[in-house]
């Protein structure tokens, strides 16, 4: 980001970057940087509140007033994700005993995340795969976690992109299943701690790290605060 | 707390930092033609499926409404962006701010990257998609850029 910001302004525009992470913003010197403490994803701070996106962009165009850079303004108010308190969500009963507990899990889901995408229009899952095969896909993953080798049970790409399509179709079933919009990372926290898919992923990961896959297909598996290895390996 | 860790496993991150920063004189902001541009990866095609390592850009029109976040890390919130784009694209509030005229106008280009890039010295956005990208914000006369990470 920093780098981008001066690569712009040396073609002549006036730039101005809003900052996520301060040491990298110190580290890259952009010409002007509103540094922003805001959940990692949210760099406007707060969705659906006009008025405290208003206040963030009236402090990065108050930049325009420094007389030379590079600069750091932080700004003054801190927004701290909800990762350590899980989104609380009751999954409906897929009443599906002949699959899987993740799958049937999954199947509950659906009705939630077509209601999420009818009100708001947008969706990240489709990486790899459709909202409507991420059931088969939890059964492929729960023979990874039985302990069948990941690359023998047939997964169809980049098992990374397809874990992020599924954890992505959960956080957005999520919004419509729970009282209030999901704070940042309750989400996520809910569907790793709390969910059979997020468990399932969570062995899978552990796994194929412990059988020796590469780097990246283990490590992004997740995100990385949710890495949680048994305590006694 | 997870970003708290996040953004500490990640302060000590190479970066490319220029000799000199570059520095550009404004003109009144009321008079400034404004453009978002975004390391968000963002998408209007679609596709949901932006690789680590592509250090392309996608041009982003004023009045889609069809975006896709499809960047590659899974380490940051997308329930956000979910709701509400503005809180990553900020485009309803600086269509606003034209409207109240505190800004001049919003241009009809946009432009997102995708950040969290594995090679830190962005070579390819230095040399040559950051300089492709300006040319687009400079065809539309763009004065003021404004940047948001993810």
């Amino acid at each position: 980001m920093g780098t981008l910001a001066s690569v712009l302004e040396q073609e002549g525009f006036v730039t101005i970057a809003l900052s996520s992470i301060r040491e990298q913003t110190v580290t890259t010197a952009p010409p002007r940087a509103l540094h922003c403490e805001f959940p990692l994803g949210r760099p406007l701070g707060k969705p659906n509140d006009a008025d405290f996106q208003r206040e963030v962009l009236n402090a990065a165009f108050d930049l325009l007033h420094q007389p030379s850079g590079p600069v750091i303004i932080d700004y003054p108010i801190e927004i701290i994700d909800d990762a350590d308190a899980p989104l609380s969500c009751t999954i409906p009963p897929a009443d599906r005993g002949d699959r899987n507990p993740a799958a049937a899990e999954a199947l509950g889901l659906l009705p939630a995340w077509r209601r999420t995408n009818e009100k708001y229009g947008r969706s990240t899952v489709g990486k790899v795969i459709t909202v409507e095969q991420v059931p088969d896909m939890l059964d492929l993953f729960t023979r990874v976690a039985d302990g069948e080798a990941w690359e023998e049970v047939g997964i169809p790409g980049d098992p990374t992109k397809i874990a992020a399509d599924i954890k992505n179709f959960y956080e957005e079933a999520s919004i419509s299943l729970s009282d209030d919009p999901p704070s940042a990372r309750s989400a996520e926290s809910w569907f790793v701690e709390q969910t059979q898919a997020g468990s399932v992923i969570q062995q899978a990961r552990i796994n194929m790290k412990e059988a020796g896959a590469n780097f990246y297909f283990w490590y992004y598996l997740l995100p990385m605060t949710q890495h949680h290895e048994p305590i006694d390996k | 707390m997870s970003d708290k860790k996040v953004r500490s496993m990640l302060s000590k991150l190479e970066g490319h930092k220029f000799d000199a920063v570059p520095w550009n004189e404004p003109k009144p902001l009321k008079d400034s033609r404004v453009a978002i541009v975004t390391t968000a990866g963002l998408t209007v095609d679609g596709n949901a499926d932006w690789n680590a390592g592509d250090q392309g850009f996608k041009i982003i029109p004023k009045h889609a409404d069809d975006l896709t976040l499809a960047h590659y890390s899974p380490n940051f919130d997308r329930t956000g962006w979910v709701i509400d784009k503005n809180v990553v694209f900020p485009i309803d509030r600086l269509n606003e701010m034209a409207e109240e005229g505190i800004i001049g106008s919003v241009a009809d280009t946009h432009v997102s990257f995708m950040g969290a890039q594995p090679d830190h010295t962005l070579e390819t956005i230095r040399l040559d998609s950051g300089p492709a990208a300006a040319k687009a914000l400079r065809e539309d006369n763009v004065d003021v850029v404004l940047l948001t990470p993810i």
